[in-house]
């Protein structure tokens, strides 16, 4: 992040690209997909964080201590969301502990 | 002892000699690299901050789908797409002020500075519109909340997280803007140059991150149940 | 005890010359200081009050549990006693302890820097702390908490009608002060290190702290947002966990000891990294197994967080999610463990001198122990419905938190007082002081093993008279630990006064900060050290230690 110029055009074909998935995403979200309307939201707005991470905040050109900070942090928000739904999705496996 | 420590050389006096290093430093590149270090680790705790709203949203959805999906209908899709673009356009002008930094154009970056906080005061001022209706609705959780349809026990629930999470992104906003708000006054003071302006960019890293967090709250409470007639 | 000379120049004590002591008067220097070792002490005298503030809360639960009936105070009263215990305790005592007293003012000593990364910021934090300290108080003042310091719902949100919300408010504003006590650490020690300090060069007191600050920063805005969730739901009537709305108030327990069971490990990792230090001055040998220790640091900190449910067994969480978190708190006894086995294996065959740092780091190592194992009985989950909610737990956490965590800090406070004040304390007082404290630490706390077991519930104002002998051996116990704790108060301040001038280096220690006077300038290094060698490097030569 330190000296490298990000050239303008660059941030513009990002932009383009966010206001495009933000309009499909809305879009999509009337048609009748079933389970997967949860996953092609989640994934487009997955899609949406990525490109402001990698150009905006310029993470693209950090060193790679910064992309480990990142992935550190939302890996472990996936053990604190994983571990929790493991109590509520098997609270009904054993019969007698409704 | 005196083998494993060997003072520093006389060529090297051990505190810094460029202008607008902080004394704890030896250069200007280790105090940046620490700086942006800083607000990335900051903003890994903001993750987790979140994060204790984002479990439970995860976990109630779960548990109650279609209560969230019927409910979630009741936001105002228009306004909440409108306002994602406000906030996507919002992070274009940040980016463009951090460049301008870079690139030594002070009045660009006051500029592109001011553009950013008034879309995010536009965003706030469309959340204050939404927040106005769902009070006049009788969709704010508490004594007066009123939901017509099944499961308003799970309905409220489903409210309760929306005022939360919304609420709290709206706060960060605030502050956003309002850490803004001191950069255009140092800016215009001069205080940055293309060699040291590591404030707008850790402040532009904030305000992205902002942002992602409402690429995530826009689907998850306003694109549920669309499908569903 | 072998005597030991310091190999360079033995220094002698020198007349005082300008110091981080010294250097400027007045309180607004202090108050806006931004030296790391001046907000150290401003840290030392908070935590110190908040320690006897729950001290005092304590030897009232104490009392009332000299008599199996609930005749001192009301049961109400009781539930609120043991909760400020508890909330000050733990948030206000033992989280910031070590690394905001010790932590700050060695760390940037120890890795060659001037200060930490951000010194604003850390005085920040310190006003932080205090302001959450203050809201603290006014709950202490205006008849406190009751709800315990884990704040279950729906009690908290929905009947209790204690100051739930101003306590909530004043942990979560204290938060935001180790988070960027934590933030600071990770920053510094990644970015400021000196020249020839790579990461397996660091002193093991660095490595604890690393670890610690990677829970500060991943675990604390949990508890932060879950108290804000019970305060909204408790204010705004969001009712987020309220049954009634089918919200659930395991669900908040989840959120609580997301956070709650790595604190745990913020208590007491700083603790073993002053161990590892003491163990290797007072054995004069290096470390057996550095990098075993180092790895064993952040395995802790990282296993920690996985097992949260193991407070959660009996509460209606899903058996199977149980099991599950049963093994893995077992296995995060194992780095745990493997520490034990270093310190020790480091003794054998050195050359131990039996100095109070040393006699602390002997206590640490075997209560922990002891609490270890015990934890050992509360992760397997059948033992665990047995002893849940009885004083086996309570004397669990009460071996490891204060049989080792406030062991450590004890140690490392009277370790580095030399550095830190300029003086030697009183040898004689502080072995005596640690002794009682031993003593009465045990009689406080052994009984209260067999109490749980016997079937005796915790947060019980009154118990079965079977009982009673038990609980007046723990409470006799405790008065003798009270005592124990007074004594360094009395003479660590008369020290600052009346001890004898302390040398640069009393214990012939390596580390870099035992290169600088005592007390040091506020710049710590008049030039920026080279480190080319490794951390503990004891020769095996005779030495002998001034004072």
């Amino acid at each position: 992040m330190a000296q490298h110029i990000v050239p303008r055009k660059i941030y513009f074909a990002v932009f383009t690209a966010l206001i495009v998935l933000t309009a499909t995403t809305t879009a999509i979200s009337f048609l009748d997909l079933g389970p997967w309307n949860t996953v092609v939201a989640l994934g487009i707005a997955f899609v949406k964080a990525t490109l402001v991470v990698l150009f905006f905040m310029h993470v693209k050109y950090s060193p790679r201590l910064t992309q480990v900070t990142i992935a550190g942090g939302l890996f472990w928000l996936a053990i604190m969301i994983a571990l929790t739904l493991s109590d509520f999705m098997t609270r009904g496996w054993l019969p007698i502990l409704k | 002892m005196a083998d494993a420590i060997a003072p520093a050389t006389p060529a090297d006096p051990g505190h810094a000699t460029e202008p607008g290093v902080q004394h704890q430093f030896d250069t200007m590149e280790q105090q940046r690299e620490a700086s942006s270090f800083g607000m990335w680790v900051f903003l890994v705790t903001e993750i987790l901050f979140f994060g204790g709203l984002f479990t439970v949203y995860t976990v109630y959805r779960h548990q109650y789908p279609r209560a969230f999906a019927e409910a979630s209908r009741h936001l105002d899709i228009a306004l909440g797409t409108f306002n994602t673009a406000v906030l996507i356009v919002s992070s274009l002008t940040m980016a463009l002020a951090v460049w301008s930094a870079a690139v030594g154009r002070r009045k660009a970056i006051v500029v592109f500075l001011l553009l950013t906080m008034a879309l995010g005061g536009v965003f706030l001022g469309v959340k204050a519109v939404e927040y106005t209706h769902k009070f006049h609705d009788h969709l704010v959780p508490g004594p007066s909340f009123h939901f017509p349809g099944p499961n308003p026990g799970n309905a409220e629930l489903f409210f309760s997280l929306y005022f939360t999470m919304t609420g709290l992104h709206a706060a960060h906003m605030i502050i956003g803007i309002g850490i803004l708000t001191v950069l255009v006054f140092k800016t215009r003071k001069g205080r940055y140059t293309p060699e040291y302006h590591n404030p707008i960019e850790v402040s532009g890293l904030y305000w992205h991150f902002v942002d992602i967090v409402w690429i995530f709250l826009f689907p998850l409470l306003y694109l549920i149940g669309r499908h569903i007639h | 005890m072998s005597a030991v000379t310091v190999p360079p120049v033995p220094e002698a004590p020198v007349e005082p010359r300008v110091n981080y002591l010294n250097a400027t008067y007045g309180l607004k220097s202090w108050l806006l200081t931004r030296d790391h070792k001046r907000i150290a002490l401003l840290y030392l005298g908070t935590v110190t009050v908040f320690f006897f503030l729950g001290g005092l809360f304590a030897v009232l639960i104490r009392l009332e549990l000299l008599t199996p009936a609930g005749d001192l105070v009301q049961s109400e009263t009781y539930n609120k006693l043991f909760t400020m215990h508890g909330v000050i305790m733990v948030f206000f005592f033992l989280i910031p302890s070590i690394p905001a007293v010790l932590g700050n003012f060695l760390i940037p000593m120890m890795i060659g820097a001037k200060d930490l990364a951000f010194p604003r910021l850390n005085l920040l934090s310190w006003y932080i702390y205090a302001v959450g300290g203050l809201f603290t108080l006014w709950a202490v003042v205006h008849g406190g908490v009751d709800t315990g310091w884990t704040f279950y719902t729906p009690y908290s949100t929905t009947y209790s009608n204690s100051y739930v919300i101003v306590t909530a408010v004043g942990i979560f504003i204290t938060g935001f002060s180790s988070i960027l006590t934590g933030l600071n650490f990770i920053v510094t020690i990644h970015t400021m290190r000196a020249p020839g300090l790579t990461w397996f060069r660091l002193p093991l007191f660095v490595w604890a702290h690393y670890a610690t600050s990677l829970i500060f920063v991943l675990g604390t805005p949990v508890i932060a947002v879950t108290l804000l969730m019970v305060g909204v739901e408790r204010l705004f009537h969001l009712g987020i966990f309220d049954p009634k709305l089918g919200g659930d108030p395991i669900l908040f327990q989840h959120l609580f000891w997301f956070y709650s069971h790595p604190a745990v490990y913020i208590m007491v990792l700083p603790s073993m990294g002053v161990i590892s230090e003491i163990v290797t001055t007072f054995s004069r040998k290096n470390i057996f197994g550095y990098k075993f220790v180092a790895f064993a640091s952040l395995a802790i900190a990282v296993l920690g967080f996985l097992v949260w449910g193991h407070h959660m067994f009996v509460s209606g969480q899903s058996v199977y999610a149980g099991l599950v978190f049963s093994i893995l708190s077992f296995l995060v006894a194992i780095p745990s463990a493997v520490k034990v086995f270093n310190w020790t294996a480091t003794m054998y065959k050195g050359s131990i001198s039996y100095r109070t740092p040393m006699l602390y780091a002997f206590g640490f190592i075997g209560l922990f122990t002891i609490g270890g194992l015990t934890g050992l009985f509360l992760a397997s989950l059948g033992l665990d419905v047995h002893v849940h909610d009885t004083y086996f737990v309570v004397a669990h956490f009460h071996y490891i938190m204060v049989g080792g965590a406030i062991m450590g800090y004890m140690g490392g406070i009277h370790y580095w007082w030399p550095k830190i004040s300029g003086r030697l304390y009183p040898e004689g007082w502080a072995r005596f002081a640690a002794l009682v404290i031993f003593v009465g630490f045990n009689l406080t706390f052994f009984p209260q093993f067999i109490l749980g077991y016997l079937g005796m519930p915790r947060r019980y104002h009154a118990y079965p008279e079977e009982f009673q002998v038990l609980n007046v051996m723990s409470s006799a116990g405790a008065s003798i630990l009270g005592v124990g704790y007074l004594l360094p108060l009395l003479y660590l301040v008369w020290s600052m006064r009346y001890g004898k001038q302390a040398p640069a280096n009393p214990w012939g220690s390596t580390g870099l900060e035992w290169d600088t006077p005592s007390p040091p300038p506020t710049e710590n290094f008049a030039v920026t050290p080279v480190v080319t060698g490794d951390p503990y490097h004891y020769s095996p030569e005779e030495v002998e230690v001034v004072g």
